[in-house]
């Protein structure tokens, strides 16, 4: 009984101290919510591992750490709208350009490209070649009537895929169009088991590839090149957002370094993403191709 | 906070304005659900019986294993469906995965323990002679049966409410199972699993107070029953 009455004295005279601590680090130079960045970027990113492979060497020099946050860029956005992340890795131009422009965002910095596929079944009922323009095989598939998978979502992906579309006809409406709302790696799953097609980003497919029966069916359209771009969240509407941080990430994802290891970055020997923060031109260029998609 | 006030309106108008897609989307949960429990509610409904009055050797085996059954997670059960029903599947020749009959399969399985569990622990509750005197008094099998239904009928509701509420609120074997496809498989757990990932929060609320007022009802309907039910004195 005196020691249970003397353990809880100790825990009473102690708390205070516990529960200052963290009053005192705010007051030191050592803050350590300083010290973390929350990156909100597409599971694109993340899911092929180049996050992975980049970012221990930006965090060994900076002394900073990331937090990945890997959702849709739909609900990346977002995040960097309610001030839920401090920075964004993405890939939806129009979307991206909107964010910047309402004054959720400072500015866009190009990072790299790679590129979507258009895949399906080996049997490929819509005829498909692989070096049609991509509008004109997806016009193939709706005229056929095939199943296509999409991915329903607002990700970066889904986006890329409406704006292909030449027209939006009853193809959409029918039951062979099937908006599924989840993530790549499950609709190429989804599109194996229902022999349908579907647009995938090259990284997510390369992933996939040894355990799926579909093959790429489309590829090379210009239309089909997928830029990436940083944004540093607006530090004007969000006092704790860490605006030291998102342009020290900034700054060293744009530098040579470190678009050199990007261009270096491969999957199952495969090179999967073009850096392009010194060809802004390009860039701009294909935004304007893709009519801002 | 301002911003989830006015999430909440809009959520709401959203709900009354008759927005198609949503509605749809309900649409799809009750269809569903209200089939699987259909399904399941009479065989568990007699296993339960006869767990509770029949003596058996490995009676209380079968009770321990639905009991552990209660405990296995949506996800487990969606992913043995999956199994059973991809390509490569023992049954992937009938092509019912991504289909609103494998999201009724999935919860079927799912509200069965429940049911079973629930049942039982229900009819034990009843005296033995009610079975007995029913079956002196003249009445057939079906007939008793049917007595001691009406005797249990309090424990055997909230077993039904609980089961029902479990899979129309149940995200993961849906989402495996039916693919989540619109208009087609999409419910309303799936939907808002894909409105908070695609940050729209407005959806997700509206779908969400469905289903809190669901378990309103549904609770406030088993209270009526149950009150007019309790131990005259």
């Amino acid at each position: 009984m005196k020691l249970v009455k003397s353990t809880i004295k100790t825990i009473l005279i102690l708390l205070p101290f516990y529960i200052q601590q963290p009053v005192f680090a705010d007051d030191g130079v050592t803050n350590n919510s300083n010290k973390i960045i929350r990156l909100a970027t597409t599971t694109s990113t993340d899911n092929s591992g180049l996050l992975a492979y980049l970012l221990p060497t930006f965090e060994q020099t900076s002394g900073y750490r990331v937090h990945i946050i890997a959702v849709g860029t739909g609900k990346a956005l977002r995040m960097g709208r309610d001030g839920d992340a401090d920075v964004l890795l993405v890939h939806a131009p129009a979307a991206e350009m909107k964010f910047v422009n309402a004054g959720f965002g400072e500015k866009r910095y190009p990072v790299m490209v790679n590129d979507f596929v258009l895949v399906g079944p080996l049997s490929n009922p819509a005829n498909i070649k692989i070096d049609s323009e991509i509008s004109y095989a997806l016009q193939q598939i709706a005229d056929h009537k095939s199943i296509f998978i999409s991915r329903g979502d607002n990700s970066g992906t889904h986006k890329k895929e409406l704006s292909l579309w030449k027209t939006k006809n009853n193809y959409h409406k029918s039951k062979a169009y099937r908006e599924v709302g989840q993530g790549m790696g499950k609709v190429l799953q989804m599109a194996a088991e229902l022999d349908a097609y579907t647009l995938t980003d090259r990284g997510t497919w390369l992933a996939f590839q040894a355990k799926t029966p579909l093959k790429i069916l489309n590829e090379g359209d210009p239309k089909l090149f997928n830029p990436y771009h940083i944004i540093a969240v607006n530090p004007e509407r969000y006092s704790n957002i860490n605006y030291p941080g998102a342009k020290a990430l900034i700054s060293w994802i744009t530098s040579n370094d470190a678009q050199t290891l990007i261009g270096q970055f491969t999957v199952n020997n495969n090179l999967l993403f073009k850096p392009s923060a010194n060809e802004t031109q390009l860039t701009s260029q294909l935004v304007k191709e893709t009519g801002g998609q | 906070m301002d911003d989830s006030t006015s999430i909440t309106l809009e959520a709401i108008h959203l709900l009354f304005s008759g927005d198609t897609e949503l509605w749809a989307i309900i649409g799809v949960s009750f269809q569903v659900s209200t089939t699987a429990i259909l399904i399941s509610v009479p065989p568990a409904l007699i296993i339960a019986f006869i767990l509770a009055y029949a003596d058996f050797p490995g009676r209380r085996l079968l009770i321990s294993i639905f009991n552990t059954l209660l405990a296995v997670p949506a996800v487990v059960i969606g992913l043995t469906f999956y199994l059973l029903l991809s390509r490569q599947g023992i049954l992937g020749d009938w092509r019912l995965l991504f289909t609103q009959s494998a999201m009724v399969m999935g919860q079927a399985a799912l509200s069965f323990p429940i049911l079973v569990a629930m049942g039982h622990a229900a009819f034990q509750a009843i005296d033995k002679r009610a079975w007995e005197t029913a079956r002196t008094l003249g009445a057939n099998r079906i007939r008793a049966f049917y007595t001691v239904m009406k005797e249990a009928r309090f424990g055997l509701l909230a077993a039904l409410f609980s089961a029902y509420g479990r899979i129309i609120a149940e995200v993961g074997a849906s989402m495996m199972l039916g693919g989540n496809i619109l208009n087609y498989t999409r419910n309303i757990p799936t939907a808002i699993a894909l409105e908070t990932s695609k940050g729209e929060f407005s959806q997700g609320i509206a779908l969400g107070l469905v289903l809190i007022i669901l378990a309103f009802t549904l609770n406030t309907f088993l209270q009526y029953f149950q009150g007019k039910g309790h131990l005259s004195n």
